[in-house]
């Protein structure tokens, strides 16, 4: 029945399956929600949409799919019982007009009514509420009331029922959104595995007991090897000069790493990585490290995670000497490709939106040193990356 | 047999679209908002308004799937066996009920609530898949198979500190508690002081929608801390005059000790209450 909204849905990159699909399907059957397109949203939404960073795609599907007239007439109008069709008009109606409603008959209402939305139909195609402005007629309760008079709904508390999928709420939890601290720490938890390796042991209790006991009694001592967050993360960040706009994303993301990862070790560099890193801020230009030592210090199974707005000059990356701040003695690019040599699992992220990185040729540049491996500071980019880091 | 919000409890439509839509189809319900927007109460109350039992089961990081179902008390038998007590013959006494058998015995479908799952290893939803899908598991050490008579409504909460299986959400149903409107939480205060006068509710809850909306807050306070500090309005008798957020000399709320619980928040808050003073003059 609503088989081409589900597809639409999933078009949408709603990852909402069959099974689910199936479940709405019987849950209609159970009427478990009443006729109302109200409570069919919500059904709907909870049936099929199981992560509340999908809303708000789900919203923008239901809004389109529902906004024609169509599915309404044909789906959903023709089930509404129409006792509480004529209590939603009863209730709108001046006296004059239930007293005009009592002579016309209710018969003669009801074709009357069909008539016009079938009229509407054509109207009201590609408007963006899915039925007219009935305005004075005595089916002003589906017009375009300031408060939305809602179909099914009999004690409609707030807004209307078009409003709460025409609001999108939910907005902010869309992953191409730019996120809050909270968010990424979900994202970068994908990149927290556990494992067991390594040559440490530890007394596997449960299993020493069980196996003493199968013994008849005889202690079998078992061992297993020690649990640990096997992932270490080596983060550069750009500051300064073009990404000052982006501090508070990145600030976001620093602290929401720093609690995710044990072993989380962060550099500062600014444009582009040259000999020297830095840990603070205040004194770059007499605490430096130099790139050679950090990479002598981490092991190359550490995480190397790149964030930068990658727009600089492209001589940054291509010539000695082309960095704004000091002089270099080879370029940026020669710093990255030794880095990214030593740390093969790698990956820049960009607080700038993905449309953007075309304009800049040193993005370019950066992109093709890291084999693409750039992502948008998104929720989805940062997904897309960690899952890349975690193979 | 339908749930419509009770008397301490305000359900919004959505809320009872997806509790009755798994009641009526005996799916879990899965349940993620905001803390303190009352997920765990909503098991609570959807017991008491059905008149069933409550099932609480606490998740920890330590908690295993096998809990929930029951566990072999080895050391207890292995110790008995070494004294010679006869219980130890007996398998049967050394296991311990978990909370899903429980439910699954209790003749009059109870309300399971299995609380924060997220807390739990990353793998242990996938453990209580066929469990939760069949209401149903084997009991190796005595050979028995548990099968539930009536369903549990089961209501699962969620703080979404890691991502749940698809494998495990496909068989929920799922709702996200939103943070409640300034309407809304109107009526939760009310339903919890009924005699609150509406002169101090509209001004408690602007004061609290204000310092929600303060930017760069690191905890931002939430229903449970509203109904905490009201509470001590009440209690205080605090005049809603004092509330009034217009005046700059207070913009600090009176005892917001109940709202800003992060000691760098009451920080940011008295810088801001300094600058817009400096405003003001």
């Amino acid at each position: 029945m609503f088989t081409e909204f589900f597809l639409k849905l999933r078009e949408a990159k709603v990852p909402a399956t069959l099974r689910e699909y199936l479940t709405l399907l019987e849950a209609l059957d159970e009427d478990v929600a009443n006729t109302s397109i109200d409570a069919f949203y919500y059904l709907s939404r909870s049936a099929l949409v199981k992560d509340e960073r999908n809303f708000d795609k789900f919203d923008r599907v239901f809004g389109e799919y529902f906004k024609g007239v169509e599915a309404l007439g044909e789906v959903l109008f023709s089930e509404i019982p129409e006792e509480w069709l004529r209590q939603e008009i009863e209730k709108v109606l001046s006296p004059e007009e239930r007293a005009q409603l009592d002579k016309m008959g209710w018969e003669k209402l009801m074709e009357t009514l069909r008539d016009r939305l079938a009229e509407q139909q054509g109207r009201h195609q590609g408007g963006s509420k899915w039925i007219g402005t009935g305005g004075t007629s005595p089916f002003g309760a589906y017009g375009d009331h300031p408060e939305g008079i809602r179909i099914g709904q009999r004690d409609g508390r707030r807004g209307s029922a078009v409003k709460v999928w025409d609001k999108r709420e939910y907005k902010n939890f869309d992953d191409s959104v730019i996120i809050g601290t909270r968010n990424i720490k979900v994202a970068l938890r994908r990149l927290r595995q556990f494992v067991r390796d390594g040559a440490d042991t530890e007394l596997d209790l449960d299993h020493t007991i069980h196996a003493t006991a199968d013994n008849g009694g005889w202690l079998d001592v078992r061992m297993r090897p020690e649990r640990h967050n096997k992932i270490k993360v080596l983060l550069l960040m750009d500051v300064g000069g073009s990404m000052n706009v982006h501090v508070k994303t990145c600030e976001e993301l620093f602290s929401a790493a720093r609690s995710e990862f044990k072993d989380l070790e962060y550099f500062y560099f600014h444009n582009c990585v040259y000999e020297g890193l830095w840990k603070d801020n205040d004194r770059r230009h007499t605490e430096h490290m130099a790139t050679w030592d950090v990479i002598h210090t981490y092991p190359a199974d550490y995480k190397l995670i790149f964030v930068g707005d990658a727009s600089m000059s492209p001589y940054e990356v291509a010539y000695p000497g082309g960095s704004v701040e000091h002089w270099n003695e080879e370029p940026g690019g020669v710093w990255m490709s030794r880095l990214l040599n030593v740390y093969s699992s790698a990956i820049w992220l960009n607080p700038e939106p993905e449309s953007n990185w075309v304009n800049t040729q040193s993005n370019r540049m950066i992109q093709e040193l890291l084999g693409e491996r750039m992502y948008p500071l998104t929720l989805a980019g940062l997904e897309t990356g960690m899952k890349y880091l975690a193979r | 047999m339908k749930f419509s919000g009770t008397d301490t409890y305000v359900a919004t439509e959505d809320l009872m679209v997806a509790v009755n839509a798994a009641i009526r189809l005996e799916r879990p319900l899965l349940v993620k908002g905001e803390p303190g927007t009352g997920k765990t109460m909503l098991a609570e109350e959807v017991s008491k308004s059905l008149k069933r039992d409550l099932l609480r089961w606490h998740i920890k990081s330590t908690t295993k799937a096998q809990q929930g179902l029951y566990e072999y008390d080895a050391v207890a038998r292995l110790r008995d066996g070494q004294l010679g007590e006869k219980r130890a013959t007996e398998i049967s006494n050394y296991i311990s009920r978990g909370m899903l058998w429980e439910a699954f015995e209790s003749g009059d479908a109870p309300v399971l609530l299995i609380d924060e799952i997220d807390k739990a290893d990353i793998e242990f939803p996938n453990d209580l898949l066929l469990e939760l899908d069949r209401m149903e598991f084997y009991v190796y050490e005595t050979k028995q198979h548990i099968k539930a008579q009536v369903r549990p409504i089961v209501v699962i909460t969620s703080n979404n500190e890691k991502d749940l299986p698809d494998a495990f959400l496909r068989r929920c149903f799922f709702h996200y508690i939103q943070f409640p409107d300034q309407e809304t939480m109107g009526q939760i205060v009310e339903v919890h002081f009924p005699n609150i006068k509406k002169r101090l509710l509209s001004r408690a809850l602007q004061v609290f929608y204000d310092v929600r909306e303060t930017p760069g807050l690191k905890k931002r306070p939430s229903t449970s801390e509203l109904i905490d500090w009201i509470k001590l309005l009440l209690v205080e008798d605090v005049d809603p005059e004092v509330l009034r957020t217009k005046d700059t000399a207070k913009v600090i709320p009176p005892l917001y000790g109940a709202l800003l619980k992060n000691e760098q928040d009451v920080h940011l808050f008295e810088r801001l209450a300094f600058l817009s003073r400096r405003q003001g003059t």
